[in-house]
Formats: C-alpha cells, sequence, structure tokens
C-alpha cells in the first residue's frame, strides 16, 4: 500500500527528516509517535501534499504510484485520507456541499459515476447516524465554530464518506477530551478492515490504548529509530522517549 | 481654471441643439429645470480626480470618444443581435409584468404591463411627458434635491437637462404589486459610440409594495456612455425590493445615480450586482426622512480583466429611530479595480439611529485593487453605529482543506468565492430572489450547473 524508501525532507532549506524507510501493507495499522521535533508533522505534511515542504531524496509509493509528484486532490483520489490536526474552518460553505462535492471529485478521479442528491442523501443519513454524529452538523459551514470534538467527528465523517485506502490520522487526539477520543476511536476503528491501512500519528500513547495498532515506530530526529508492536508504546509512556530512544 | 479632462462642450451643445424638441419642452418648470441643470453641469465640469468623491475613478478611458446621442434610435433598433429575446429573469409563475428600455427608448412591443392592480401606472416617461406633464412637476428633480443632490453631482445634473425617455412607476396608497416587475434596460445596438440619459421615476405613496428587477446589459462592440439616473420616493410604510444587475458589455461606461427618500416605517431593501462594463460608477445616495425608515444596501461586485467598478453610497439618517445595513463584497481577479466609498451620515437630532457597513472584497490576483472608504459622520449621541472593511486572498489553508478531500483546485477556488459572496446575497430579504443572483455569480465563476449545492442542501 505504502512504501516509503530513505525519505529525506526539506523544510525551508533545513533537513527533517533524513531517510526514513516503512512500508505499510493493506490491512494494518502503524503508529509512528515521537518527541516535539522529530518529524512527526513533516511526514504528515509531505505525505499529504501540503505547499513548503521538499522532498530531497528517496520515494514514497503509494499503490506503486509516486506519491509526492501527485497534487493534493489527486492524492485523495488514489485513496489518501488525512485527518487533520487542526481542521480548517470554511465559513459560507455548507458541510453537506462540501461533502457531496468531495465524495463525488473523488468518485470521478476513480472513473466512478457521480451520485445523485438521493443517493448521496441515503449514504449521508447511513454514515451519520453510524458515527453518532449530530446531524445538525451537515447544516453547518464546514467546521465554522465547532468545538474541537466536533470538528474531529467531522473529519471521521468524511473519511468515512470517501472510503480512502490509506487513513492518515495527524496527531487526532491533541486537543480533545476523553468522551470525544472514545468517539473518535470508534469512528476510526469502524473503518478497520483488510482493504485499508492506516497511519496513525501521535505524540501521546493515549490515543493507542483505543486504536490498537499492529506496528509502532519511534521517530527521532528525522530518522525511525525503533520498531516494535503496540507494547512499545506502552513502553514509551512509562519511560518516556529519551530513554526509549537511547535503548536504540 | 483646472484643466478639464473631458469636455463639456459637445454635451452643452446638444443641449442648446435639443431642448426645444425635448420632451416636455412646453412646460416652463421643466425647461427651467433642464436650463439650471444645464449650466451646473457647465459650471462643474465632468469629475475629475481632485474631486474628494471621484478620487478613485478616473473618466480617462472615455476621453476622445465623441459619443453620439441615442435619441430614438431604440425605438427601430434591430433586434436581430440578441440571442435569446429577452428572456424573463424569473421563472413564469405568471405573465411576468416587464418594462424594456432599448438605447435608452422604451418599448411597447417589448413590454407587458397588462394586469397591474388598478392604482398602479407604469408608464414610458416620454410619452407622459407630452401627454401628462404636470403629475411630474413635484417629483422630477425634486426627490433628487431633497435626497441629498448638494449639487456636487455634474452627471446627474447631464441626465436632468437631457434625458429624453424611461420609466415612471407611480403606486397609489396601500397598492400592492404582486409579481416582481422586471425592468430590462438593453443597451444601444448600433456600432456607433453612444451617449444616453435615461431617467427612472418611482413613487410608492403610503402603503405601497413592489418588488423591482433591473437589469442592464447589451450587445456588441461600440462604446456606449450610459449616464441613468433613478428618483425613488417611498411614502410612509411603503416597501420597494429594488434589485439591479449591472451586465453592460465590455465596451460600456456605465454611470447610474439613484436617489431615495424614505417617508417613516418604509422599507428599502435593495441589492446590486455589479460585474459589467469596462468602467461603472453607482452612486445612491439615501435621505430618512422619517422616524422608523429602514434601508438596506446590499451588494456585490465581480471584476476581472481591467474592469473598474465603483460603488458609492450615502445614507443620511435625518430623524431618530430609523435603521440602516449595508453589507458590499467583492471578487477582483486579474487586473481589475475596485472602488467602494460609503457612508453614513447622523444629523444631530437623529437620536437611536442604527448604521451599519461593511465592505469585503476578495483579491484573486496579485494585480488586482481596491480602494475602499467607508465613513461615519456622527452628530447625534445616542446612536449605533459601526463600520468596516477587509481586503484579502484566499484562505489558503481552506484551500488546501479542500483539495485534500479531492476537490480540484479551481473548483475549491470558486466554491470558496461563492461562500464569500453568499455571505451577502443573504443579506436580501427577499429570499425568492436570492437563487437568480446566486446563478449570476456562479455564471460569473463559470461553475454553473443545474445540480446546485443549494438543492442537495434542502435534501438533507
Amino acid at each position: 500500500m505504502l512504501e516509503i524508501k530513505n525519505l529525506h525532507a526539506t523544510v525551508d532549506g533545513a533537513e527533517i527528516l533524513k531517510g526514513i524507510d516503512l512500508t505499510i501493507n493493506a490491512g494494518e495499522v502503524h503508529a509512528i509517535m515521537g518527541p516535539n521535533g522529530s518529524g512527526k508533522s513533516t511526514l504528515s505534511y509531505l505525505l499529504s501534499g501540503r505547499e513548503g515542504y521538499e522532498m530531497t531524496e528517496g520515494s514514497v509509493l503509494f499503490k506503486g504510484k509516486e506519491l509526492l509528484d501527485l497534487e493534493p486532490e489527486e492524492r485523495a483520489g488514489e485513496g489518501l485520507f488525512l485527518a487533520f490536526q487542526y481542521p480548517v474552518e470554511i465559513p459560507g460553505v455548507p458541510n453537506t456541499t462540501f461533502l457531496k462535492e468531495a465524495v463525488n471529485a473523488v468518485r470521478k478521479y476513480r472513473g466512478e459515476s457521480e451520485l445523485d442528491a438521493m443517493e448521496f442523501v441515503k449514504q449521508l443519513r447511513a454514515k451519520t447516524k453510524e458515527l453518532g454524529v449530530n446531524p445538525d452538523f451537515l447544516k453547518r459551514a464546514v467546521n465554522a465554530g465547532f468545538s474541537g470534538g466536533e470538528k474531529k467527528r467531522n473529519e471521521m465523517l468524511q473519511m468515512a464518506m470517501l472510503e480512502p485506502s490509506l487513513c492518515l490520522l495527524d496527531e487526532t487526539d491533541s486537543g480533545l477530551d476523553i468522551d470525544a477520543l472514545k468517539a473518535v476511536a470508534e469512528g476510526v476503528n469502524a473503518m478497520r478492515g483488510p482493504e485499508r491501512a492506516m497511519l496513525v500519528i501521535t505524540h501521546y500513547q493515549r490515543l493507542l490504548t483505543y486504536i490498537v495498532p499492529d506496528k509502532v515506530h519511534v521517530l527521532s530526529k528525522g530518522r525511525i529509530v525503533r520498531s516494535g508492536g503496540p507494547e512499545l508504546a506502552q513502553e514509551l509512556e512509562e519511560k518516556g522517549y529519551t530513554e526509549s530512544v537511547e535503548a536504540a | 481654471m483646472a484643466q478639464e479632462i473631458l469636455s463639456t462642450d459637445p454635451y452643452l451643445a446638444r443641449f442648446n441643439a435639443a431642448k426645444a424638441g425635448l420632451p416636455g419642452a412646453g412646460q416652463s418648470w421643466l425647461s427651467e429645470l433642464r436650463e439650471q441643470a444645464a449650466a451646473r453641469f457647465r459650471d462643474l465640469g465632468f469629475p475629475t480626480q481632485r474631486h474628494e468623491s471621484w478620487k478613485y475613478t478616473p473618466l480617462k478611458a472615455m476621453k476622445g470618444v465623441s459619443f453620439a446621442p441615442a435619441g430614438g434610435t431604440g425605438q427601430s433598433a434591430s433586434l436581430d443581435r440578441v440571442p435569446s429575446l429577452l428572456a424573463p429573469l424569473l421563472p413564469e409563475s405568471q405573465p411576468p409584468l416587464r418594462a424594456t428600455l432599448v438605447g435608452g427608448a422604451f418599448r411597447p412591443d417589448l413590454s407587458s404591463l397588462d394586469g397591474l392592480p388598478a392604482g398602479a401606472k407604469v408608464e414610458a416617461l416620454g410619452a407622459l411627458l407630452e401627454r401628462d406633464p404636470g403629475v411630474l412637476e413635484s417629483w422630477l428633480g425634486r426627490i433628487a434635491a431633497e435626497g441629498g443632490d448638494r449639487g456636487d453631482q455634474p452627471l446627474l445634473a447631464l441626465n436632468t437637462a437631457l434625458f429624453d425617455d424611461g420609466l415612471v412607476i407611480r403606486l397609489g396608497r396601500n397598492v400592492v404589486l404582486d409579481r416582481p416587475l422586471e425592468l430590462t434596460l438593453l443597451g444601444p445596438l448600433g456600432d456607433e459610440a453612444t451617449q444616453l440619459h435615461p431617467r427612472i421615476l418611482i413613487v410608492l405613496e403610503e402603503g405601497a409594495q413592489a418588488t423591482l428587477l433591473e437589469h442592464h446589459f447589451g450587445y456588441g462592440d461600440a462604446p456606449v456612455f450610459h449616464n441613468g439616473v433613478s428618483e425613488i420616493a417611498l411614502g410612509a410604510n411603503a416597501r420597494l425590493t429594488h434589485v439591479k444587475l449591472q451586465s453592460a458589455p465590455a465596451s460600456t461606461f456605465h454611470f447610474a445615480t439613484t436617489h431615495v427618500t424614505q417617508d417613516r416605517d418604509s422599507v428599502y431593501d435593495s441589492f446590486t450586482l455589479n460585474h459589467g462594463a469596462a468602467l461603472s460608477r453607482l452612486e445612491t445616495r439615501v435621505k430618512l426622512l422619517g422616524e422608523g425608515a429602514d434601508c438596506h444596501l446590499n451588494g456585490a461586485y465581480l471584476l476581472r480583466d481591467r474592469q473598474h467598478g465603483d460603488i458609492t453610497t450615502a445614507i443620511d439618517h435625518r430623524v431618530p429611530h430609523c435603521t440602516s445595513k449595508e453589507v458590499v463584497k467583492g471578487a477582483l481577479d486579474d487586473r481589475a479595480r475596485g472602488v467602494f466609498q460609503g457612508l453614513i451620515r447622523v444629523a444631530p437630532d437623529a437620536q437611536k439611529s442604527d448604521g451599519r457597513m461593511l465592505n469585503k472584497t476578495l483579491l484573486l490576483s496579485d494585480k488586482a485593487e481596491i480602494d475602499t472608504k467607508p465613513e461615519l459622520e456622527i452628530f447625534a449621541d445616542d446612536v449605533q453605529c459601526a463600520h468596516g472593511a477587509t481586503a484579502g486572498e484566499i484562505d489558503h489553508h481552506a484551500l488546501f482543506y479542500l483539495r485534500s478531500r479531492g476537490l480540484p483546485e479551481a473548483r475549491a477556488r470558486s466554491l470558496m468565492v461563492e461562500a464569500f459572496l453568499t455571505e451577502t446575497v443573504e443579506e436580501l430579504r427577499a429570499e425568492a430572489l436570492r437563487p437568480l443572483l446566486l446563478e449570476r455569480i456562479r455564471d460569473w465563476l463559470g461553475t454553473r450547473h443545474d445540480d446546485t449545492p443549494g438543492k442537495g442542501e434542502q435534501a438533507a
């Protein structure tokens, strides 16, 4: 699904990622943990296509295509979904309009027929109910005036509607109380399946109690310094990054 | 003497040559009005950038063009080049009320005014001046004078000197037009550079109500100097919804001066969509003369290439307890230039006035320019007034967010612009007219499609 080889990247000329190798297969959930400044955000932005991040060496293959050559909308079309750390508020654009545009843009990219209004609403209602999302969300403008938890739930709703093959969750737990965190984790877990891979990027172990990964990687100074099973997350929580990184 | 940019001479010569033949020439009050106006125009000259209110809107592009009077050419103009013969703007649930002017001349053959309720009169100005000019004496030029013509509007004066046709709408007490009146102003259709000075007079007596949908457009690439004036008097508790679409061709210089007077508890709810012409200036002056009067001047400008569009407004709170609200937003692309000048004036006695004004511009190109000047002049101490202006680019974070969800960049951009402008359309209280405006905005953005987002939203 995702194959990262010897990835080097710079931001404003400074090298942040210094040779990352990571392979994620369909059906797997990986977590990348690391202290502030380790390069977690850079990795996530680079994969999602945000401007200002440059790969200087290596390759990132997504389903066999060079991911970083694609525009952000092409990445979405190919099946990449980034759940934002800070979902953007877009006043004036109704959430339903946005979701319908997104779903149909992605369908169009994939050569599928666009959903008509009826079919779209049917699917939207089903997913909204499934995720326990307040239907009032749909009438409001995208994320405008949403609480932190509501924004993250909205991300989960988008993810469910777009049916991506690779979900990238960037610090999805930041700023969430425990109830919101559980709700988000439930949304993510419901999406797990043999055809879908996930990459969870997080500073804290807390989220991984609810979304249990198959593999955990520790990122430090732009490199993956340790990899292991879910127990590694627990170790990091107990011993802290410094000790775990030094142990590597 | 300061050097003039545009010479008044050809216009004054035209006035002297034509005045004996202008409609209503036999009426001394009208002849006097025209003579005074011509003299004022001569004294003031064409506006230059030295005039404070014209600082941002130069007329130099009109220099050297000799505009022939449209006269009655619109009466006989061939409509061959008009593709869809004046399709009604609103879906026809009932036979529309329509008045059409071509090249400034009223065209009965393109108008449909049957079925007006008793007490409602909609007539060609030229014909009315020939038939029964007396009924206009207390209105023509008087509304503008009362509405704040401080002798500083040369284009208004020029129109008064030269107007030869237009439309007069008069509604008697409590007369209600139950369907919108579509007023189509089709430009001159000839190949010659043309000037026209149409005049519109709207008088709503106490309790009368109407909706006017005014649409300016045209065909061809001959230069046009359009200098329109509208005078609107709203009696006590009268209500006028006034939507104006300025969609003139790219060779047009479009000037419109509107004066409104409002008596107590009257409502003027207006929306202007300014997206046509090479150069346009829409100047509106409203005087709130009766307590409880309520005025909404909302609008949007959509300009690209090298278009220049100026929206200038002045709202005068003369008495206590009146409200005014103005939300004007625009999107400027390429090298387009927008101008917004808004003034709220509150007279010393006009306590409890509530006046709010907001101008926002989205700059879609780094070569586009907006000059915005919101002003408050408040002489009363117990009022609520506010103004604000912003200009900026499309939010890049939002753009990235939309794209990361699969929306192509062009669509993400147009969705953002549409969202930005929708907020101002929603200020128009006549909800039934909003889709028409949104459709125009989508047309401009090139994203019009039958399955509108609005429908999906309703279905949910």
